[in-house]
């Protein structure tokens, strides 16, 4: 059955850079079901990391509510959205984000050590076809290891959603190929509902769902008939 | 191991440098207390040990003679659990290898069996036996600065006779931990020392057979003390008591219990300028690395790592820091200890000097280690624990950069391009510039507070020696003699000039606060031994009502105008009331001091003396104190030489060893602030620095622009830090400011530019440091990065 696993009404978000005010999001409505695969599209500036940011738990919105299931996150506090990440999100980021003085499998247990239903690190890399280099540090790794690795963590605690802001913004479009049919694979055989935002119009073949940003409204939410493979994709 | 656990480990190995500068300085701040503690334990156990092993009594009375069967009195006194009376001679001798005179207190051993108080510790030989009249024991400090052996013989002045004594045995006592001879400031080993005799050969040397001078008291309970004291200052009156004492009042313990006073103070100050100079480098380096952590940290809170994990990670790093500059400083601790230990045995004669650190200094001194750490890496903590992690992922605006009200006031000189970079970074975050720069200026002041010691006592000798005493010979008489005996001091061929003192004992009191001083009676304009303030101005005699030492004054709460009680403790013991006209700000002692005539009045004696100051013709002293050797009317005579030499050696070789310390220390907080500071400015503009490289500028142009900020702020912390060293040294001055002796407030010019030369000369030495570094920056790498 599918259910919904996020609501979102009415999500505005302002923000301060320096000097100058933000206006990132102006009064979202969206609903996100368990299992499915949505990418969030838009050009930069269009509000897709900070809308993924509030579903993660990472920002609160300046009005308007998020639910995750039966849970107002809008109304939690700072230790309970600890808590939502803690158990609930798998990240995974344009830049990886991977701390450079642990290996592979150290920024893995980073995870694992704090979650409560963890699959085992060396698994979670090799569900990303990273078995062989467990031992190496960030700066061994090429930019997709790198990022294959920032997934095995994310998903190596069993998350309930899986976020992932441009996360072959920083790539080859091989690599990100690769990278991309590794999330894919998380979300097919894991059934993690998963958001990935982009820029990149090609990788919205392969969401069942597209939802379209711009100027931080949703322009467009339309479900894709026939989904592409990600070895089909190119750029 | 957890993996944040090894993330914290290879994020210190990343950055061992900053790290050992860090546990470097937190090491000075923890060596210096454990030192302290572990030297204060040492001295009080062994202290205590060695009261209680050989009985040292509580109260003590000196009085002029009382027949032996007042003795019997004292079981009338509640309280008084055992005492021993005794007699006390002083007494002169030479010796074989040493022209001048040497005085010497000699006590009594009880004939039938060992001493109740006060006991000998027998360190060689045997005790005297009691049918011999001529067996002594010398005090093992003074035997050996005069190598001497068991079957020597000293000749010997005692009570004006002649005699000849046999030396059978070397020791120690417990009330001469400190062996000074009375109203004497620092040991002199070569020129005085305590002997012990059996009473019945004592008695009939110094006719006082049947007869005490000389009484010790042990206590039931430490409580009873002020009662005893009351109770034997009545009983002793009339035998010519000048006033019982309590241990606290006791020479030897008083300066044991003052070193240790010194110890604690020193256990408050040196760590507290070191602790606060490692939390400020903690703060700076960890700012730095939550900085470039930013990111990272960011992602540990989306993985849902709490607040309070972020903290707790990012203090257990400050907390490595703290154990690993705890364990450092303990152990420099130690070995300053047993350097200390050392130096104290030839000040403080112990039968055995143990040096032990007690247990729970180690952990008192990881307790404020780690105190000084949280201290130092709160602010940085809390930030990265409120770090919003949305706005962490979003790269960092461009640091913010104005033109200052300074570089608008400097107009001209702002110039240059590079002193702007400078000027313009160091203003953008003017806390860490000014705390940077108080980092440095803290070892500017560590400096100046090692070297004005030496100042002090430079200028304490030049006015005690120089100035107020400038007499060759100080001659004590047996007992107060008339004026015209100095005729014949005068008369001695080779005396250039004789000037006569009058001090008697007295007891001052204002009310409820009471002391056991000396009247000084001097002549109105004195040329052999003037009264010399802390400022080294030569004080004159009022010609009514009496002065007294600025803190005698203090201690008894009189100001000038007021009246004190004065009862006096010798001859016909009147009783007084007398205007106190001035104070003094003498540099030791407390005493009273008044015109000689008027003291006579005061006394209702005609005028008598004391003794004279001599001053010599320096071809002639053999025979002068040939001369003196032959007088029995003599007590002692002192030589002013040998206590310019004893002081001269004793002090100077303590200054020198806490001028190395100090040297040291200073030097590691300097390099240690400057170098993180530096480090921190390269790692925050090393693109900066790099696109200057790649824009053309030469590795020298780059380095002179992290140099200038470097050496700007130094300039800026040695103002401050002379200030800081000021403040420091006169707050030591004011500790020192107690009623055994006092230090003048002298620091030198030089004292001043010796502190900032070292400063400066670390200053380029943590640059050449930071230079290796810069000059493998690499401009690719650097520029490809994200920042």
């Amino acid at each position: 059955m599918v259910t919904s696993v996020f609501t979102a009404k009415g999500v505005t978000k302002v923000y301060r850079i320096g000097d100058v005010e933000v206006r990132a999001l102006r009064g979202i409505d969206l609903e996100l079901y368990s299992g499915e695969f949505v990418v969030l599209l838009g050009p930069s500036g269009s509000g897709k990391s900070t809308l993924l940011n509030i579903l993660g738990g990472l920002d609160v919105p300046s009005a308007g509510v998020v639910h995750y299931l039966d849970h107002d996150l809008t109304a939690a506090d700072e230790a309970a959205l600890t808590l939502f990440r803690r158990d609930h999100v798998g990240f995974v980021f344009q830049f990886y984000n991977l701390i450079p003085s642990l290996t592979a499998l150290e920024n893995v247990a980073l995870v694992t050590e704090i979650a409560r239903n963890p699959m085992p690190p060396e698994k979670a890399l090799r569900l990303v076809g990273l078995g062989e280099r467990l031992d190496h540090f960030p700066a061994q790794l090429s930019g997709g290891e790198q990022q294959r690795v920032a997934i095995a963590r994310a998903v190596a605690k069993q998350p309930d959603v899986l976020l992932c802001d441009e996360p072959t913004g920083a790539l080859d479009v091989q690599t990100g190929i690769t990278v991309l049919e590794t999330i894919e694979r998380v979300n097919r055989e894991l059934g993690t509902l998963t958001v990935v935002i982009t820029h990149n119009a090609t990788i919205a073949g392969m969401a069942d769902r597209v939802i379209t940003l711009r100027d931080g409204s949703v322009v467009d939410i339309r479900k894709n008939e026939n989904k592409v493979n990600p070895r089909e994709l190119r750029w | 191991m957890s993996a944040l656990h090894r993330k914290m480990v290879r994020d210190l190995l990343g950055m061992k440098a900053q790290v050992l500068s860090v546990v470097a300085v937190m090491a000075c701040g923890i060596a210096t207390f454990s030192l302290s503690i572990s030297t204060i334990h040492s001295l009080e156990s062994t202290r205590s040990n060695y009261y209680r092993n050989y009985a040292f009594g509580d109260v003590f009375v000196n009085l002029k003679r009382a027949p032996e069967s007042l003795a019997e009195r004292l079981l009338d006194i509640p309280g008084v659990r055992r005492w021993e009376t005794r007699i006390n001679a002083p007494i002169r001798f030479t010796v074989a290898d040493m022209v001048e005179p040497a005085q010497g207190q000699m006590l009594s051993l009880p004939d039938d069996g060992p001493s109740m108080l006060n006991q000998v510790c027998l360190r060689r030989g045997r005790m005297p036996e009691s049918e011999t009249d001529d067996e002594v024991v010398v005090s093992e400090t003074f035997a050996n600065a005069h190598r001497m052996e068991i079957g020597d013989t000293l000749d010997a002045i005692i009570h004006g006779r002649r005699k000849i004594l046999t030396v059978v045995g070397f020791g120690l006592s417990p009330e001469f931990i400190y062996e000074i001879p009375i109203g004497g400031l620092l040991p002199d080993n070569r020129s005085f020392g305590v002997l012990w005799m059996k009473r019945k050969a004592l008695a009939a040397a110094v006719d006082m057979t049947g007869a005490f001078n000389d009484l010790v008291v042990q206590l039931n309970q430490p409580r009873d003390r002020a009662d005893v004291i009351k109770a034997l200052d009545d009983l002793t009156s009339t035998y010519g008591g000048v006033g019982a004492i309590g241990r606290s009042d006791q020479r030897s313990h008083r300066f044991v219990s003052s070193e240790l006073e010194e110890l604690q103070r020193m256990g408050v100050l040196a760590p507290s300028i070191f602790l606060s100079a490692s939390a400020f480098l903690l703060n700076i380096v960890l700012a730095r690395m939550i900085a470039t952590q930013r990111e990272q940290i960011a992602a540990l809170k989306a993985f849902g790592y709490s607040r309070r994990e972020i903290a707790f990670h990012y203090l257990s790093m400050s907390m490595l820091i703290a154990f690993l500059g705890t364990i450092a400083g303990v152990i420099i601790g130690i070995l300053m200890g047993r350097v200390v230990t050392r130096l104290y045995s030839k000040f403080f004669h112990f039968p055995t000097f143990e040096y032990e650190v007690p247990l729970y200094a180690v952990f008192a001194a990881w307790g404020i280690a780690s105190a000084a750490a949280i201290i130092g890496v709160w602010s940085s903590v809390s930030a990265a624990m409120n770090l919003p992690p949305a706005e962490a992922m979003r790269p960092e605006p461009p640091a913010r950069y104005g033109k200052s009200w300074l570089e608008k006031r400097l107009g001209w000189f702002a110039r240059d391009p590079a002193f702007r970079m400078i000027l313009r970074h160091l203003l953008r975050k003017p806390r860490r510039a000014i705390l940077s720069s108080l980092g440095i200026s803290l070892s500017i002041a560590v400096l100046i507070l090692g070297a004005f010691m030496q100042d002090a006592v430079t200028a304490l000798f030049d006015s005690m020696f120089r100035i107020a005493q400038r007499h060759d010979l100080q001659v004590v008489f047996v007992e107060p003699l008339a004026e015209e005996t100095l005729h014949s001091l005068k008369a001695i061929e080779g005396v250039l000039d004789c000037e006569a003192f009058r001090s008697v004992a007295v007891q001052v009191s204002n009310q409820n606060m009471r002391r056991l001083v000396a009247i000084q009676g001097s002549d109105t304009a004195p040329k052999l031994s003037r009264l010399v303030d802390r400022d080294r101005q030569v004080i004159q005699m009022p010609h009514e009502g009496v002065m007294l030492s600025r803190k005698l004054a203090s201690v008894l709460k009189v100001h000038p105008g007021d009246m004190v009680d004065v009862q006096v403790l010798e001859g016909k013991r009147p009783f007084r009331r007398l205007l106190v006209t001035a104070t003094v700000d003498d540099p030791a002692g407390t005493s009273i001091y008044v015109e000689r005539g008027q003291l006579a009045r005061i006394l209702q004696e005609s005028s008598l003396v004391s003794g004279a100051y001599l001053r010599v013709d320096g071809g002639r002293t053999n025979e002068i104190y040939g001369k003196l050797r032959e007088m029995p009317k003599v007590a002692n005579v002192t030589v002013t030489k040998l206590m310019q030499q004893s002081f001269t050696r004793t002090v100077a070789e303590n200054i020198r060893t806490m001028r190395v310390v100090n040297l040291t220390f200073s030097c590691i907080i300097a390099i240690g602030v400057v170098y993180s500071t530096a480090r921190i400015s390269l790692a925050e503009r090393s693109r900066d620095l790099a696109t200057l490289r790649v824009l053309g500028f030469t590795k020298d142009e780059i380095s002179g622009i992290l140099f200038g900020e470097v050496a700007f702020l130094t300039l800026m912390a040695i103002p401050f830090g002379w200030v800081l060293g000021y403040a420091l040294a006169y707050s030591t001055v004011n500790a020192f400011d107690r009623e055994l002796f006092r230090m003048p407030m002298t620091i030198y010019v030089h004292t001043y530019a010796f502190a900032a030369g070292v400063v400066i000369i670390a200053t380029i030495l943590a640059f050449v440091l930071i230079r290796k570094q810069m000059d493998q920056l690499s401009l690719v790498e650097v520029l490809k990065s994200p920042e």
